[in-house]
Formats: C-alpha cells, sequence, structure tokens
C-alpha cells in the first residue's frame, strides 16, 4: 500500500470492492462525486449510483426512502453538508426511524485546506453523536476506512463515517490489525499518561509518542476509531493506570472526542483531561500543514499538552 | 379489497368520527388537516392500493408516505379500520407507551411506511421508495400526501426537481389543498399558488380535483397509474376541518382538539355511528 492515502481516497477504492461484492449497496451523491470518490462506485455500478445534485437535505431524505426497500445506502457530500444543512433529515429521517443509511462525510476539519473556514466542518462529530442511534466513526488511515467501511456496510442501522481530503500516512499496514465497530485500538503502551487520539491525530499522536520517548517519557496511545459508541473499558482503564488524559482531534474541542472521553471518565474514573483540538474557533484558507501548526494540532502540541497534563496529576 | 363508492363514503363517516374521538380522548393534534384528507385516504387504502395488512412489510406492496405527518389521526384511523391493528388503540393516540406518536412512526405502527412530521421531508422518502422501485424493476407504486403550506419547505422543491430528473412514473403526489396553515390563509402566510403551475414548471404531470369527490381523486388515481415518463401530481381542492360546521375553512382548528361538548355536535354534524 502507498505510504500515504487521503482516507476518502480509500472509501472510493472500497466502495467499488464492495459494488462487485454486494448488490444491494446504493451510493448517493450530492454533486460531489469526483471529490468524495464516490464516482469510484459510478465506475463500477451506475446503475446503482444517483447523484441527487445541490441538494443535500432531500438526498438525505431519499438515501432513507431507499433503505426502507432492503437497500444499504450511502450518501456522501462534504462533512458541513452532510451533518449542518441536512442535520434534520439526518436526525429525523434516517436516526428516528433507524434506518440502513450510511452518512460518509468526506472534506472534515481544517486540513479541508485553501477552500476556508466555510468548508472546514470543525463540529460534525459534535452534531452526528448527539443523534440518538448514530454510530460515529473516524477512521485514522486508509486500511482502517477500509475496515470501516466494510463494517458499516454489514452492520443495521445510520452510521457517520467522518473522512478526510488531505493524504495521511498508512500506520496500520499490520497483520495483526483488527478492526471492531465500538473497540478502541491500544498503538503504544505507556504508564505516565495516555494519548486518545482519532482520525489523522493519530498519527500525530504516534509522533509525540516517539518526541516523549527521547524526554523519557512513556505514554499510552488509543486510537479511539468509533467515538459512538466509545469503548467505555479502555478509557477507563487508561485513567486508572495512567492518571491522566490527553485528547487529540481535528474538530472542535466543544462536543468531539474530549468530550466524549471528559463524559466517561468523569463518570467513571476522574482524571485530569487535556483536550488538544480546535479551540472554538473557525478556520480560515491556508495549506493543510501551516493550518495544523497554527491551530496547535502538531505533534509538539500534543507533547505540551502532555507534559502539563502530567503536571496536575 | 375495492370498496365501491357508497361503501367508501360509509367508511369516510366512520374515519371522521373516529378522527374527532380520538383528538378529544388525546386533548390535542390536529382536526382541520385530518379531516381534510378523509377521502384522499379513504380512496387509497380502501380501493387504489395494492396491500395487504397481513404482509405490511411484503416488498410488493404499495406505499404511502404521509408527508403531512401531523394528519397522523387520519391515517390511523385509515390504518385500522383497513385492518392493521384493532381501532380500540386510536384511543391511546398522543398518549405515554401508545403506538400511536403525535406524529406516525414506522417503527411502531404497521402500516406505516415512513415515520414523517418534519415537512418537506416525507415527499423526499417517496422519491427514494419509486427510486428503488425503479432499480428493482418492481410494480409497486409510491403514493405522498402533502400539505399546502408544507409547499413552502425548500426541500419539497429539491425533491421534485430529482423526481422529474429521474423519470419517477410510479410516485404519485396528492395535495391536500385545503388553503389554511397555522397562522392562517396561504396567501397571507406566505404564498403558494399558483400551485399546479409550479410541478408543470418542474416537469411534473398534473391534475386537479376535487379533494371530496371519490370519483373524482379515483379517476386521478388511474390516470396517474396510466401516465409514464412523469410523476404526477393530483391537486386536491379541500375543505380543512370538512364535515364539522364550526372547524371548515377555521385555521383556528389546525392544531387544537375538540372538547367532549364540541365533539358530540362534531359526531352528529358527521353522523354514521349506529
Amino acid at each position: 500500500m502507498a505510504e500515504k492515502m487521503a482516507t476518502r481516497e480509500a472509501y472510493g477504492k472500497t466502495l467499488a470492492k464492495l459494488a462487485l461484492e454486494k448488490d444491494n449497496i446504493v451510493v448517493l451523491d450530492a454533486d460531489l462525486s469526483k471529490s468524495t470518490k464516490t464516482a469510484d462506485f459510478k465506475k463500477v455500478a451506475p446503475e446503482r449510483f444517483f447523484n441527487m445534485g445541490i441538494a443535500e437535505g432531500n438526498m438525505m431524505a431519499v438515501a432513507a426512502g431507499i433503505s426502507t426497500c432492503d437497500k444499504v445506502v450511502f450518501a456522501s457530500t462534504f462533512a458541513i453538508f452532510a451533518t449542518g444543512r441536512a442535520f434534520e433529515q439526518v436526525r429525523n429521517s434516517i436516526c428516528y426511524p433507524k434506518l440502513n443509511v450510511k452518512v460518509c462525510a468526506t472534506h472534515a476539519g481544517i486540513t479541508v485546506g485553501e477552500d476556508g473556514a466555510s468548508h472546514q466542518s470543525v463540529e460534525d462529530i459534535s452534531l452526528m453523536r448527539s443523534i440518538p442511534n448514530m454510530t460515529v466513526i473516524s477512521p485514522s488511515d486508509a486500511v482502517e476506512t477500509e475496515a470501516a467501511i466494510r463494517a458499516v456496510s454489514e452492520m443495521k442501522g445510520p452510521c457517520y463515517v467522518r473522512l478526510g481530503r488531505l493524504a495521511v500516512p498508512v500506520i496500520n499496514d499490520n497483520p495483526e490489525y483488527n478492526f471492531e465497530i465500538g473497540k478502541g485500538v491500544t498503538m503504544r503502551e505507556g504508564k505516565d499518561a495516555t494519548i486518545v487520539a482519532t482520525g489523522i491525530m493519530v498519527d500525530a499522536a504516534l509522533e509525540a509518542y516517539n518526541l516523549l520517548v527521547e524526554k523519557g517519557i512513556k505514554v499510552r496511545v488509543l486510537n479511539i476509531h468509533t467515538i459512538k459508541p466509545i469503548d467505555t473499558d479502555i478509557l477507563v482503564n487508561a485513567a486508572r493506570q495512567t492518571g491522566v488524559i490527553i485528547t487529540a482531534e481535528e474538530h472542535s474541542i466543544i462536543g468531539g472526542l474530549g468530550s466524549a472521553v471528559c463524559e466517561v471518565v468523569s463518570e467513571r474514573h476522574p482524571v485530569p483531561v487535556i483536550r488538544v483540538g480546535i479551540k472554538d474557533t473557525f478556520g480560515e484558507s491556508g495549506k493543510p500543514a501551516e493550518l495544523l501548526k497554527a491551530y496547535g494540532l502538531t505533534a509538539d502540541d500534543i507533547v505540551k499538552a502532555v507534559e502539563k497534563g502530567m503536571q496536575l496529576k | 379489497m375495492k370498496k365501491n363508492i357508497e361503501e367508501l363514503k360509509t367508511m369516510a363517516v366512520q374515519i371522521r368520527r373516529d378522527i374527532i374521538e380520538m383528538l378529544t380522548e388525546a386533548g390535542s393534534g390536529h382536526p382541520g388537516g385530518s379531516l381534510s384528507a378523509v377521502e384522499i385516504l379513504t380512496a387509497l387504502y380502501f380501493s387504489k392500493m395494492n396491500i395487504d395488512p397481513s404482509k405490511h412489510r411484503d416488498p410488493n406492496r404499495d406505499r404511502f408516505v404521509l408527508s403531512k405527518g401531523h394528519a397522523a389521526p387520519v391515517l390511523y384511523s385509515t390504518l385500522s379500520r383497513r385492518g392493521y391493528f384493532d381501532p380500540v388503540e386510536l384511543k391511546t393516540l398522543r398518549k405515554m407507551g401508545s403506538i400511536l406518536q403525535g406524529h406516525p412512526s414506522m417503527s411502531l405502527v404497521p402500516g406505516v411506511d415512513m415515520s414523517t412530521g418534519s415537512l418537506g421531508q416525507g415527499v423526499s422518502v417517496a422519491v427514494g421508495m419509486a427510486i428503488a422501485g425503479k432499480l428493482d424493476k418492481k410494480s409497486y407504486r409510491v403514493y405522498t400526501l402533502l400539505g399546502d403550506g408544507e409547499l413552502e419547505e425548500g426541500e419539497v422543491w429539491e425533491a421534485t426537481m430529482a423526481a422529474a430528473h429521474y423519470k419517477l412514473d410510479n410516485l404519485t403526489a396528492l395535495i391536500d389543498n385545503n388553503g389554511l396553515q397555522i397562522d392562517g390563509p396561504n396567501s397571507e402566510v406566505m404564498g403558494v399558488d399558483p400551485i399546479p403551475d409550479k410541478f408543470r414548471a418542474f416537469n411534473w404531470n398534473v391534475i386537479e380535483v376535487d379533494g371530496h369527490s371519490f370519483e373524482e381523486i379515483l379517476n386521478a388515481l388511474d390516470e396517474a397509474e396510466k401516465f409514464k415518463g412523469k410523476p404526477t401530481v393530483i391537486v386536491c381542492k379541500t375543505v380543512k376541518g370538512k364535515c364539522v360546521s364550526f372547524m371548515e375553512n377555521q385555521c383556528s382548528w389546525h392544531g387544537s382538539a375538540p372538547n367532549k361538548e364540541q365533539c358530540a355536535i362534531a359526531l352528529k354534524e358527521i353522523g354514521g355511528g349506529e
């Protein structure tokens, strides 16, 4: 596998494979199929691909309707439109009746880059995880994306899968890798603190692990690909065994992974939690790497947060 | 089951009685827009639609989506009288633990093909069901009922555009054109006219009928089924609160339930009940 691949690329490739494996899959897009990569599915199964035009609310409710006819429906657009504009269709027409629609949104987070704040969704995890019946998954790389897409195509009920535009390192390409919805993955063992990361920030967390080793600090690194239902056991064990948690997400610190982790540990085993994420602000145009640095989403930022957190222990 | 016109009229009386009785018992809900849609639902469920209450998830059945979900009472009464569930349940409308929620839930009520209530979404769902029917080369038809006030929702026109684009001639939308919404007449709140011209401009086949005439509704439904290449909309001219004199054409009866005395007067005016 390539060293780097955007999770949206892996999504398109996986859909194209699933098109051949399962004839009950239908894919919808809202005039962004070349960007979301659902065009890969269209190439293989054009009769099961429907472009719904620039009308995301309608697309989500159409997806709901198709799913009532024994189909697994993938509905894709950018995260900002899937979870923002179409929020209420996702809530009332997909999640309330618990229909088999997989909302797979790309261009999440500030690594959208040059398009700027209007297109950089930093609230989507928060919005989606607040809806009953919704499963929320944020894959960390191409390998995990394929596993996640395959898993959601098998499960019954609504899902939100958060995908990115930017090519990111492949970090899970090993024979032991195993994906299970709702199960966190221990990427590195350690006792001094725990970094809990999701999406593209898992790679940054691994880099932070190496930087901390050089300073004589050994942290645990957890990849929480499923933000809902969250793996409470792995989090409570981390709180108990390492005494402090640092969360890392390319998302607002309000309502996302950081909030979800706080909810778990505050009820089960309270420890300090430091949230690395976007600090209640909109993004802006720029190169993804510049933006990650400017908004405090680098390995160095995680290292600083770990050091700050360890002082609170 | 295909009832003749006289039998349909008798059934419409029963359904109107149910609506008044269940709303009185519930103490809240939407009588006006339920009463205006009685003939439309009666024609669909007791004559037109290919359905079997004992197989309510049959993949080949015709579908109905109540896009104006607040008219739940007319749907609940129709379904129960058609045999989907015991009419005794109607008395539980809007009460804790009831299958009959304030707006229809497909997870709870046998025969409800889609959960609705948030205006504009049901018609999109119906478009999805029609797309699936075309994809699977099935012969089922999809029906959806919208309110005229509902046409103010932008999503309706997104769905309308999509239905024409995909040439969904297996889809028939019906508009309960009673002219009133919660805050007043459509023309004062937000003008929706001319409704037929709007749908024609969106490439739909348009039929206009008296929404209280079974003959006209049934003819239009047959015509819609025969029309190929475009979806059909049947604009049904109706009277909000139909058959209850003090409710007719009163937008104040959009969302308030009758009390016991009003219930008795309404039932007397509706007739039947022997």
